[in-house]
């Protein structure tokens, strides 16, 4: 065994024992506060867990991408909304009117590609003018806010498309259309990033960027498909959730960034770029989506989530340091 | 602009580049609507950046120290929800101190994960954002909260009072930034919060104890954080929850208007200051002009943009990145 | 060896900088099969005649040409598709990918799809590693290599084409003697192959060893081609720095004082281990030893950087224990450090504001720091050190490195200290600068202060020590006077006596 194994094999797991730490911790807890009659590792639970963390968990791949590439995103909530209020309201345009349900494929069109253009539009701006990803997004949050509000004011832009309802309801296998998404993004997402040479080549642009460059890649239209790959997923998880629900507010996705940062955070992505892997990005999005739950589910409310959560990335955050010190030989700067 | 040459010109707009901007959006909206320089509108501009203006002199000590603080927002709502409460449990004469107090404490918590634990600024801050939204729901068992005595507390004095022909909150905002930009540029802490920020192992092979250093630019955003939700509670005498929500991001977008350098070590509070009131004065030249409040989000977006990208552009001498 | 015709050519090439003329008319010649070692000090131009090679900047006049060919480099990349290919001094991996992959970075092998050829991709790698005769794999990750398994690794990468120069950048810095040898056999075989080298290294050892002729540059122009065979070190020195070198001993010798510092059996962990030494006021004490020997690791102990596993520090006969900088600088201590931009410096801050940097404290008026006494000291430093400089608001970032070292030896002079180290005092400082610290050094020792000099250069440590210290491996091998130690002695002494302690490879 190599010197340094244990500690990564520590952290690769890691998350998946906090995942199973998480299950037990709820159903024992729950044996005793429940307010539910149900048991907390039941089946049908288990599936709405999936399918809730579609939303986040989708967009958490993107950022995995994003941030292994040693940038960050965080407009993806704004990207989110305003791809939702034209997937509504595109189906409501007297131009497709003639088309029927044939509508559907349209919208969804037109969301991903609104989706795709607004991370294109980030990724641009981040390659030709070299301003700090952090920047960059921070400042497009706000103006795809403000995109979002000049649509349609501040009312809620609703369509209820029942063909499409039924669409997202639908249970696959015993999945809901949801979950599939998210399954099918992680798939995608980590072949895209093991077994291709833009993501290997992301990686490396992550981890040592001068050496990228002496070696001849080019690290702009890198980072810029990465921006538009985290638009057209931001997209996508608008389409699963939006498809069922129907109405858009003109805040949804406020805050998303942050629930997708801490999931990503959580599955051990080195903010410095370089290191990353989507499963465990899954497992990070589960934890969350699991904690949530299991503290709905033992009866605290939203506020103790927000608590535990934030402490929990705390904590992730200084486990993670001492498993990585050398020492105490280390030089204390 | 004979005599000039290119490079002094873009030198001068990358160390003035601020203010120019700041006269040409002044200049732009006077002609729109020439209510804008009417006194009577810039004293309510000022007043209404008063509570941002605050956050981002604390939030300035942080960047320039080369951290970030994402969680002033909800820790102003924390604030906020306190000293109301307090108010009507303690009286206002103990509940102010009490919710400073408070505050400061976890400025201080953030100030030791992020100065003596070397954790990341960004995440930690990105989970306190998070923890003390929790917290404060759990303190106001998710209710607003209000003051039952609306009219007869002297509480309202911070928020809605005058002093001198001038409103509160503007005068707690031009103290606050009088004190912190003296101490920043002229003591030997602020001298300290630089040399911490342009290079932290420098700063500590020159006997700077940094972890202290970053504990206390932490404190001090605690400290402005405090005075922007006295004002706030006062201001309104009852509050939601989520009254500071999102607020971190608009600070940020100030402080980095302002020409403060995410990597630390440069900045000013004066800069900061004039980052506050573009953002401000943005706001309302496009309200006169008639356009919705949202418009400025993009506004923003395109004036940060532009603002960073020119101060680099300067810096490196090229307009464009020299990324391939 | 000169009917041949050359592999890679430089003519007449210049480059200038806003003003700087970083190259002045210099060409180069390399012919297949040989060794073609460049030399020059730092500053000479060596790197910037290496960028132009290399595409990363294009040259204002003079060409490049490539066999018999003229070419223009645009790119790393087209100079390696055109068969120059370089090895880094740096080390320019990406920790977290496999061996393969970063050698082949920048041309991973494609099937459909952009998807990577991993088999092409390892069986290519794992043979290139078998001419190496390193001891992993393709698949390695390389974040878990030692250092010098990485260097090979870097080496590897000129191999992946078909080259016809390939050029070294001080790729011995961080080898042990027995990988030495295999790069020296890698080099060997390269040039059996009628590949040409350029071979840029200080150490005239190697270059003796390895090399068949010997460029040297100088202030951005070409000095000079000798045949190695032909010449010896002092030619060449004499070539690079215009004059001979001042290689006398330090000849003076006055009364030392009381101890100032003593070590006793000092270790930390695997850093170094039982070291006991003492310095006296008016004493210079030179550490002389190879990179990671164990030397500055030493210094940063002293200076509260690093928490010592046993052993005691004494400073004026009493016992302490000191845990930061802070501390170290209380008691008497200061630390001109080996980085000067990395630790020495705040370089986007002026020059006053650095010197005074660890005394702004002590430095007030009523609250405020006294910008007036500020100003005095810097005053005093500039005049007392020649540090050449507009005037105090200068950002230390646009000095030149010898005046920012000035800077730094001021800050600390500055503080008044009892025990002064300093580490690596002139490197990569232009050889002007270098004696003038090296007589200020002398002189704080004739003014009683006790000053460590840590230093990997020996003539630098034979001319301004009193005694020197010997380091080997992080233990101390001997301690010479002034009077006992000659270069042969010190060189085995360094170099571990001799005989069976090849550093194992990783």
């Amino acid at each position: 065994m190599q010197p340094g194994t244990l500690s990564t094999l520590l952290k690769r797991g890691a998350i998946w024992g906090f995942i199973v730490l998480e299950l037990i911790f709820f159903t024992v807890a729950g044996e005793f506060l429940s307010l539910s009659e149900k048991a907390f590792m039941d089946v049908d639970n288990m599936l709405l867990l999936f399918k809730q963390s579609a939303p986040i968990g989708i967009i958490a791949m993107g950022m995995t991408i994003v941030m292994v590439n040693g940038n960050i995103d965080l407009s993806v909530g704004a990207t989110y909304a305003i791809s939702a209020i034209v997937l509504l309201d595109s189906m409501t345009w007297p131009l497709f009117a003639g088309l029927g349900d044939g509508v559907i494929p349209v919208a969804w069109a037109l969301a991903l590609l609104t989706g795709t253009l607004l991370g294109a539009l980030n990724g641009l701006i981040v390659w030709k003018t070299g301003v700090d990803a952090f920047i960059v997004t921070l400042g497009s949050m706000l103006g795809y806010r403000g995109l979002v509000f000049m649509y349609n004011g501040e009312q809620p832009t609703s369509h209820l498309n029942w063909t499409l309802v039924d669409f997202a309801e639908a249970q696959w296998l015993g999945l809901h259309t949801a979950t599939w998404f998210l399954l099918i993004a992680t798939a995608a997402i980590w072949f895209l990033m093991n077994r291709t040479v833009h993501g290997r080549n992301v990686y490396a642009i992550g981890d040592n960027r001068t050496a990228v460059v002496n070696a001849g890649i080019r690290v702009g239209p890198h980072m810029m498909i990465n921006f538009m790959i985290i638009g057209f997923l931001a997209a996508l998880s608008a389409v699963v959730f939006y498809s069922e629900s129907g109405s858009v507010n003109p805040n949804d996705g406020e805050l998303y960034e942050l629930w997708v940062i801490t999931a990503v955070v959580l599955g051990g992505t080195k903010l410095t770029g370089g290191s990353g892997s989507i499963i465990s990005t899954f497992g990070g999005v589960l934890a969350i989506q699991l904690l949530r739950k299991g503290l709905a589910h033992i009866g605290a409310d939203t506020s103790t989530v927000n608590l535990v959560i934030g402490l929990i990335l705390i904590a992730v955050l200084f486990l993670d340091r001492q498993l990585n010190i050398k020492g105490k030989e280390e030089l204390k700067v | 602009m004979a005599g000039l040459t290119k490079e002094q010109i873009g030198g001068f707009l990358a160390r003035q580049g601020i203010l120019v901007a700041f006269v040409v959006f002044m200049i732009g909206f006077t002609l729109a609507n020439a209510r804008f320089l009417d006194p009577d509108n810039i004293m309510g501009v000022v007043r209404s950046s008063a509570i941002l203006g605050v956050m981002a002199l604390g939030v300035t000590f942080v960047v320039i120290s080369g951290n970030l603080d994402l969680s002033v927002g909800s820790m102003m709502s924390f604030s906020t929800i306190v000293v109301l409460d307090l108010h009507d449990k303690i009286g206002p004469t103990l509940a102010i101190p009490a919710m400073f107090a408070m505050t400061l404490c976890l400025g201080a918590f953030i100030g030791f994960l992020v100065g003596y634990l070397k954790l990341n600024s960004l995440i930690v801050t990105l989970g306190m954002l998070s923890a003390i939204h929790g917290l404060t729901l759990t303190y106001s068992g998710g209710k607003n909260m209000d003051i039952a005595d609306k009219e007869g507390t002297w509480f309202k004095v911070f928020g809605q009072g005058d002093a001198l022909g001038i409103p509160v909150p503007i005068l707690l905002f031009v103290l606050l930034a009088v004190v912190l930009g003296a101490l920043l540029s002229k003591t030997p802490f602020g001298r300290k919060v630089y040399a911490v920020g342009g290079n932290g192992t420098a700063a500590t092979f020159s006997g700077i104890r940094r972890a202290r250093v970053v504990f206390t630019c932490y404190l001090m955003s605690a400290l402005c954080v405090a005075t922007a939700g006295l004002i706030q509670a006062s201001r309104s005498l009852g509050s939601q929850n989520t009254v500071g929500q999102g607020l971190e991001l608009e600070v940020l977008a100030a402080v980095i208007l302002g020409g403060a350098s995410l990597m630390g070590g440069s900045g000013t509070i004066f800069k900061t200051v004039i980052g506050v009131l573009i953002l401000g004065f943005i706001q309302n030249g496009l309200l006169l002009v008639g356009l919705q409040f949202y418009v400025q989000f993009v506004v923003t977006w395109v004036i940060i943009i532009l603002a960073v990208w020119l101060d680099i552009a300067a810096k490196r001498g090229k307009l464009w990145s020299p990324i391939a | 060896m000169t009917d041949q015709t050359p592999v890679l050519r430089l003519e007449g090439i210049v480059k200038t900088f806003p003003g700087v003329r970083a190259l002045d008319d210099v060409s180069l010649t390399v012919l297949p099969g040989e060794v073609h070692a460049l030399m020059g000090e730092n500053g000479a131009g060596k790197s910037t005649l290496m960028k132009v090679l290399g595409g990363i900047y294009q040259p204002d006049e003079g060409q490049i040409i490539v066999g018999e060919r003229p070419a223009v480099m645009t790119s790393p990349l087209e100079a390696k598709a055109k068969g120059i290919v370089f090895i880094h001094q740096e080390l320019s991996l990406a920790e977290e990918l496999s061996v393969a992959e970063n050698i082949y970075l920048g041309e991973l092998p494609r099937k459909r799809f952009g998807l990577v050829d991993w088999e092409t991709l390892y069986t290519r790698t794992n043979a290139i590693l078998e001419k190496l005769k390193v001891r992993f794999d393709a698949r390695t990750r390389v974040g878990d290599l030692s250092i010098a398994n990485q260097q090979m690794v870097e080496i590897a990468r000129a191999l992946t084409v078909d080259a016809k120069a390939v050029i070294f950048d001080e790729p011995t810095a961080s080898l042990t003697d027995a990988e030495k040898v295999v790069l020296f056999d890698v080099i060997a075989d390269l040039q059996s192959q009628g590949v040409g080298i350029i071979y840029i290294s200080h150490r005239m050892e190697e270059i003796f060893r390895i090399t068949d002729r010997i460029s040297v540059l100088r202030d951005g122009t070409y000095r000079g081609t000798l045949n190695t065979r032909e010449t010896d070190e002092e030619a060449i020195t004499q070539l690079m720095i215009g004059r001979k070198l001042d290689l006398s001993r330090n000849a003076s010798h006055h009364e030392l004082g009381d101890v100032a510092l003593e070590v006793r059996g000092l270790s930390c962990g695997r850093l170094y281990q039982d070291v006991s030494f003492e310095v006296r006021r008016g004493e210079v004490v030179g550490f002389y030893g190879l990179v990671g020997a164990g030397r500055t690791e030493i210094a940063e102990t002293l200076f509260g950087l690093r928490d010592p596993s046993s052993g005691t520090i004494l400073l004026d006969g009493e016992e302490v224990q000191i845990d930061s900088p802070h501390d170290a600088i209380q008691r008497g201590i200061s630390l001109v450090p080996e980085d000067r931009k990395g630790q020495g410096l705040v370089l986007g801050m002026n020059c006053r504001d650095n010197m005074t940097l660890p005394q702004v404290d002590d430095l007030k008026a009523g609250p405020f720091v006294a910008e007036g006494s500020e100003i005095a000291i810097f005053d005093q430093y500039r005049d007392r050190l020649d540090i050449r400089t507009p005037g105090w608001k200068q950002l230390v970032g646009n000095l030149s490195g010898g005046n920012q070292q000035k800077i730094v030896i001021g800050k600390w002079l500055s503080m008044h200290p009892n025990v002064l180290i300093v580490d690596e005092p002139t490197r990569g400082i232009d050889v002007g600068s270098k004696s003038e610290i090296h007589n200020l050094i002398r002189e704080l020792a004739t003014q009683g202060y006790a000053v460590i000099v840590i230093s990997s250069e020996m003539p630098e440590v034979l001319h301004v020590s009193d005694r020197i210290v010997a380091m080997y491996s992080g233990r101390i091998m001997r301690t010479f006077t002034s009077d006992e130690v000659t270069e042969d002695n010190l060189i085995q002494a360094i170099s571990g006596i001799s005989g069976d302690n090849r550093d194992k490879v990783a």
